[in-house]
């Protein structure tokens, strides 16, 4: 029974981590229309700053600075937005799929970088000598770990206030209005570039600030952590939950987490030894299946985004 | 230094045949197919079990072609693997990207292309297994071209050059001497005026489809023949192929031609001066500098 608890606060703790990514890329894509094929780039950024920034002090490689906890996390969400900056900067104002693509490499490039600058990340290893904080005080693993669930859990109700606020925003309306008619936000004096931009930074801050807490929670964090696939599991959320939704997006991520973890399970009591190797495979196609099976058959998600027309808008029909 | 062009090339070669039919995907259906690569996975395994079957059918087919390490099983083979996957090509298309392209959104294709690009690479996985294969476990050993400096080529990757450029003629003679040559440009620069006069615009985006996996296949099997096959293929080559299609441009063929050149040259002369591991990063650095330079590629037209 125990056993059964203490699974369940782990799984929530990762599904709410990865709950707060999803909002992050929800804002890029639900409502500016961006596509971030390189989510986990912005993910990692956040992990390693937030390692570099509040882990111990390391002899091979740089870090190690011993900040405290709250400011480390910052660090690691504004590592991700000056990522989200400089690649934004390069390559906003181009076509959307020269977009996707300049951002998939910056994901490729970072997980690159991560492995081999070994000064800077530990390299392939990954980064360790991170103290979480607090551990030695509260000094019971069970407890420690409520107690993570309760701050991931709060974070991600702020981020999810936070993100209703600003969507329903004259800043949330804009975003939809330049992801719908572009030259028409314009004609209205807007700068379609810049509000894309900020949208970009604050989307990829808050999925930095996801990847800081997932760091926090493994106190490590490798390459391994920060491959393509990463990027296709929050996509997936997204999809699955409806972009443009938040409600639907954290939903999405605790269904899909769900059947992964599930399918994960399932296929390693259930299916033969020599099949086990492929346990990965199997679970790569099903998500892909689940994919284009959705795009395909509903393409707004579960929880489709809720238009709405202003009240002059519908005097006028 | 001359060792690295000459490898350059011969990669570059490769990257060429996958850009080609990616450019044209890109300017037709206009978004970016992160499955496009996957297409040289499928070329590259039906070319490992059509090999397989030709030599067991006909073991005189297993005989050596001249110099090299590939057999006649091999070359006929390959030709079956452009038409398999041409047809897969054409086949996931019908199945999944029309129908998405119908609902009109052009950044779901995006997302449903990296769906289709799991869904592939991890069947192949799934059916071949996950280890390295080779076409044939004979060593070739390089024949040293000169000393001073130091070049050694292998007689496959002389081939692998003339095929692909043989390949690559084909193509620019159907693109300029023949009706679907006229079509595609004309469906390219406004699809609707081409559907006006005539041209049913289902079967130039069949066809552009068949070309771009046929030729994409031919790469995959070049690929295994100078590395090994494995069912990441796809995984490693994206950025790449993507890199050599943006530095042609769009929708340029002969730039994609080109792209891949340069990217290959580019890729392998940077070994020269960064560490091997980072050479996963170099196209990206390509596009990177590209859109800073020239932000519609060489020969590309700015679109919005």
């Amino acid at each position: 029974m125990m056993g059964l608890i203490s699974y369940l606060v782990f799984f929530i703790t990762i599904a709410s981590i990865l709950a707060i990514a999803v909002l992050g890329l929800n804002l890029q894509w639900g409502n500016a229309g961006l596509f971030n094929g390189g989510v986990v780039a912005f993910f990692g950024a956040g992990a390693y700053g937030t390692l570099l920034l509040g882990g111990d002090p390391q002899s091979d490689h740089i870090g190690g600075f011993d900040l405290i906890y709250p400011l480390a996390l910052l660090g690691g969400a504004v590592a991700a937005g000056v990522l989200a900056w400089v690649a934004g900067r390069l390559t906003l104002h181009l076509r959307h799929d020269y977009f996707a693509i300049a951002t998939f490499g910056v994901a490729v490039t970072f997980e690159n970088v991560m492995r081999n600058a070994e000064g800077l990340s530990g390299g392939a290893k990954g980064l360790r000598g991170f103290t979480r904080p607090l551990e030695a005080w509260v000094n019971n693993g069970f407890t420690y770990n409520m107690l993570f669930l309760l701050v991931v859990a709060s974070l991600l109700v702020c981020t999810y206030l936070f993100l209703e606020r600003l969507i329903r925003s004259p800043y949330g309306r804009l975003l939809r209005a330049i992801r719908e008619d572009e030259i028409a936000a314009c004609s209205l004096g807007k700068n379609p570039g810049r509000i894309r931009l900020t949208a970009f930074i604050t989307g990829s801050c808050i999925v930095g600030l996801a990847g800081g807490l997932y760091a926090t929670f493994y106190a490590f964090v490798s390459p391994q952590d920060v491959l393509p696939t990463l990027t296709f599991q929050l996509w997936a959320m997204l999809i699955v939950g409806g972009a443009g939704n938040n409600r639907g997006a954290i939903f999405g991520t605790f269904l899909i987490w769900g059947a992964w973890t599930a399918s994960g399970w399932g296929l390693s009591r259930l299916a033969p030894v020599e099949v086990q190797l492929y346990t990965g495979t199997m679970q790569f196609i099903l998500i892909g299946l689940v994919i284009v099976g959705m795009l395909l058959w509903r393409p707004q998600g579960l929880f489709p985004e809720r238009l709405v027309v202003s009240q002059s808008g519908r005097k006028s029909k | 230094m001359i060792q690295s062009l000459a490898d350059g090339i011969l990669v570059g070669a490769i990257l060429s045949l996958g850009a080609i039919g990616l450019t044209m995907v890109m300017h037709i259906l206009r978004f970016a197919n992160f499955s496009h690569a996957e297409l040289l996975s499928i070329g590259a395994y039906s070319a490992l079990v059509f090999d397989a079957l030709f030599s067991g059918i006909l073991p005189i087919l297993a005989n050596k072609v001249g110099p090299f390490s590939m057999t006649w099983a091999l070359i006929l083979s390959m030709l079956c693997a452009m038409g398999v996957t041409g047809l897969s090509a054409m086949l996931i298309d019908r199945f999944v990207f029309k129908r998405i392209r119908e609902k009109g959104d052009e950044l779901s294709m995006v997302f449903a292309s990296f769906g289709v690009a799991m869904i592939i690479r991890n069947v192949l996985g799934l059916i071949f297994g996950l280890k390295s294969q080779l076409y044939s476990n004979d060593i070739v050993f390089a024949v040293m071209v000169s000393s001073e400096p130091m070049l050694l080529i292998k007689p496959d990757q002389v081939f692998v050059l003339l095929a692909a450029l043989l390949i690559m003629l084909m193509l620019h003679f159907v693109l300029s001497r023949t009706t679907f040559g006229y079509a595609l440009r004309a469906v390219a620069e406004n699809p609707s005026l081409a559907e006006v006069s005539g041209i049913r615009l289902s079967r130039v985006i069949a066809l552009v489809w068949i070309i771009g996996g046929g030729l994409a296949a031919a790469a995959g099997v070049f690929y295994g023949l100078n590395n090994h096959i494995n069912p990441v293929i796809g995984r490693d080559l994206v950025l790449p192929i993507f890199a050599a299609t943006i530095v042609g441009g769009i929708g340029s063929v002969y730039g994609a031609v080109l792209g891949g050149f340069i990217v290959g040259i580019a890729a392998s002369m940077a070994l020269l001066v960064l560490p091997s591991g980072y050479s996963p990063a170099v196209p990206f650095m390509i596009i990177l500098v590209l859109l800073l330079v020239r932000p519609h590629g060489l020969f590309g037209e700015p679109q919005t």
